[in-house]
């Protein structure tokens, strides 16, 4: 039996919502949502793209080293995103000119490559497990325990506690370090603290969303709200708003469609990136004609 | 017995030195130019690649080269002089990676002679799976972006150190910026075939930031990163030959990342102000 999408959400969201697993793959997304919308957020003003991608991608070896010793794979999430966030950190710490961003992005790459080779050897070394290889890396959404979005919903607010602390300080260090560092902020101790919560989150998301796609949830709501609007609490909630929208829109897509939530949430994310692009940039131009028209000739 | 009488293990030492010696010389200028993200994006890209021809039913490398220097020339038309903001690269291969699952899920529900593990070849690489005539065409393809790399390399250094003055020098900087993108997009769609799309970002990376330890010089480092990736590279295959259970995309990787490790715990031994202070980039000769 394939369901078949009616355009009345609410009776599709009842259907859905009869299987106890959607109910719990719909509460998932939404912790993941925010959570990942709100670190994302940090990660884009930070301009630390890649450093998030490198923490996402360290979800793989995580989850296939806890499988091949035994143990629960949210032990290994969090032991390989945290421990990649440490050796970022540690490696980069107070290096912020030319040459050190060339040096810093070489050996986050390194650590990228290495940590999924380390990833590409547990699953080599765990034989027969090659086709979990496929959700490891994009996800899935079957198969959501109740249990585990409690802790997905308790390890998420607990990230959001520690951003809601160390946020204020945090905006001011990303926006303008040397001010932030004369005014006596802890600008290097909150960049490591920073990279680590990011490992944290990324952990936490890639439970639901595979290690290869936490990074669109992390980048793509933030880079949208961030390119409507220059307020931080607007730009925000935007990004939580987006967040929340795609996954949902992806989850009813996946749903009623044989194709993966990845290339859905993805897709949706980038259609909403494009069009706040373009209408940012036909914004700008007719600001811009329109302040060239008022100078006089 | 020598580990060379096995033919599979010649085309891997043969198409691996080529492979090797092209990410080594490309590596060293992505580094260079802080453009790693770039080449972390190209990896992605080859994986959509490759799934797309596979699931177009034409010949995987098509699409694998096609895919990655498209969008390498994409991403330097639109950045300002060559060089794309992380944020906007970042938001199209999330997006093309996506797309990548989407070809995956194609391929393996719609063909029915699909091979379930093509997959993950594409990521993870198939070195010893090469047979004479791929090992041939990947020898051909390095030696080729070998030669491109060594032509464009005096002023693209240049554009690289100082862009402003090269710039004024008469250097075509832009051209040169987007040249240098195609040439890194051939060389990630050349890597996937050895280490697969996921892992070759080591193989540009470690041993390119490894020989920026070991010196300032431009040339020597171009050299030394060359000669580090092919050592590591061979490095790799026989580790992987002595111990079976070992994949060898991870050997190779793993002995990249080893030799970056120690030289860089050397570098902050050795001279553990200047190496703080020195930012290791290059100086013009």
């Amino acid at each position: 039996m394939n369901p078949v999408f009616s355009w009345n959400l609410l009776a599709d969201f009842r259907h859905m919502w009869a299987f106890p697993f959607m109910v719990n793959a719909f509460r998932a997304g939404v912790v993941v949502a925010v959570v990942a919308g709100l670190m994302g957020w940090f990660m884009v003003l930070r301009r630390q793209s890649f450093a998030g991608h490198t923490l996402a991608v360290a979800a793989f070896p995580g989850a296939a080293g806890a499988t091949l010793i035994g143990i629960s794979a949210a032990y290994g999430y969090f032991a390989f995103c945290g421990a990649a966030a440490v050796i970022i950190a540690a490696a980069t710490r107070g290096r912020r000119s030319a040459g050190g961003l060339a040096a810093e992005s070489a050996l986050t790459g390194t650590v990228q490559a290495l940590a999924l080779a380390c990833g590409l050897l547990f699953v080599a070394l765990y034989k027969g497990f090659l086709n979990g290889t496929t959700a490891l890396l994009f996800g899935s959404f079957l198969g959501i325990t109740a249990g585990q979005v409690a802790v997905l919903a308790a390890a998420g607010a607990a990230v959001l506690a520690v951003l809601a602390v160390i946020g204020r300080p945090l905006l001011f260090a990303s926006v303008d370090p040397d001010v932030a560092a004369a005014r006596g902020v802890p600008v290097r101790l909150l960049s490591a603290a920073f990279l680590v919560l990011l490992g944290a989150a990324v952990a936490e998301t890639a439970q639901i969303t595979g290690a290869l796609l936490v990074f669109a949830l992390l980048v793509m709501p933030a880079a949208t709200a961030q390119r409507l609007t220059a307020r931080p609490l607007a730009s925000v909630v935007l990004t939580v708003i987006i967040g929340w929208a795609v996954t949902w829109a992806g989850l009813i897509a996946a749903y009623y469609s044989p194709y993966p939530i990845g290339f859905y949430v993805t897709s949706f994310a980038f259609a909403v990136y494009l069009a706040a692009h373009i209408a940012a940039t036909a914004r700008y131009r007719r600001r811009r004609h329109v302040t060239l028209a008022a100078v006089p000739a | 017995m020598s580990i060379f009488a096995h033919p599979f293990m010649l085309h891997a030492f043969l198409a691996g030195t080529a492979i090797a010696a092209a990410c080594g010389l490309a590596g060293y200028f992505l580094v260079l130019r802080a453009q790693v993200f770039t080449g972390d994006a190209l990896s992605h890209v080859a994986f959509t690649g490759a799934l797309a021809a596979l699931a177009a039913g034409i010949d995987l490398r098509l699409g694998l080269f096609a895919a990655t220097i498209a969008v390498a020339v994409g991403i330097g038309v639109l950045g300002t002089r060559g060089r794309a903001d992380d944020v906007v690269i970042g938001n199209v291969f999330a997006w093309i990676l996506g797309l990548g699952v989407f070809f995956l899920t194609l391929y393996t529900t719609s063909r029915s002679t699909a091979n379930g593990t093509a997959g993950t070849s594409v990521l993870f690489g198939s070195i010893f799976g090469l047979s004479a005539e791929q090992a041939g065409i990947a020898v051909a393809v390095g030696a080729g972006i070998v030669v491109a790399v060594m032509l464009i390399a005096r002023p693209l250094l240049f554009a690289s150190l100082d862009e402003a003055v090269a710039a004024a020098r008469g250097v075509p900087v832009r051209a040169l910026g987007i040249g240098f993108l195609a040439i890194a997009g051939a060389t990630a769609a050349e890597a996937t075939q050895a280490v697969g799309a996921l892992l070759l970002l080591g193989l540009l990376a470690a041993p390119a930031a490894t020989a920026m330890l070991l010196t300032a010089r431009p040339y020597r480092g171009l050299a030394i990163s060359a000669g580090l990736a092919i050592a590591e590279m061979w490095a790799g295959l026989a580790l992987a030959y002595a111990a079976p259970a070992m994949p060898p995309s991870f050997a190779i990787i793993a002995v990249a990342a080893a030799v970056y490790l120690a030289a860089f715990t050397g570098s902050r031994l050795g001279r553990p102000q200047a190496a703080a202070q020195r930012p290791p980039t290059a100086v013009i000769p």
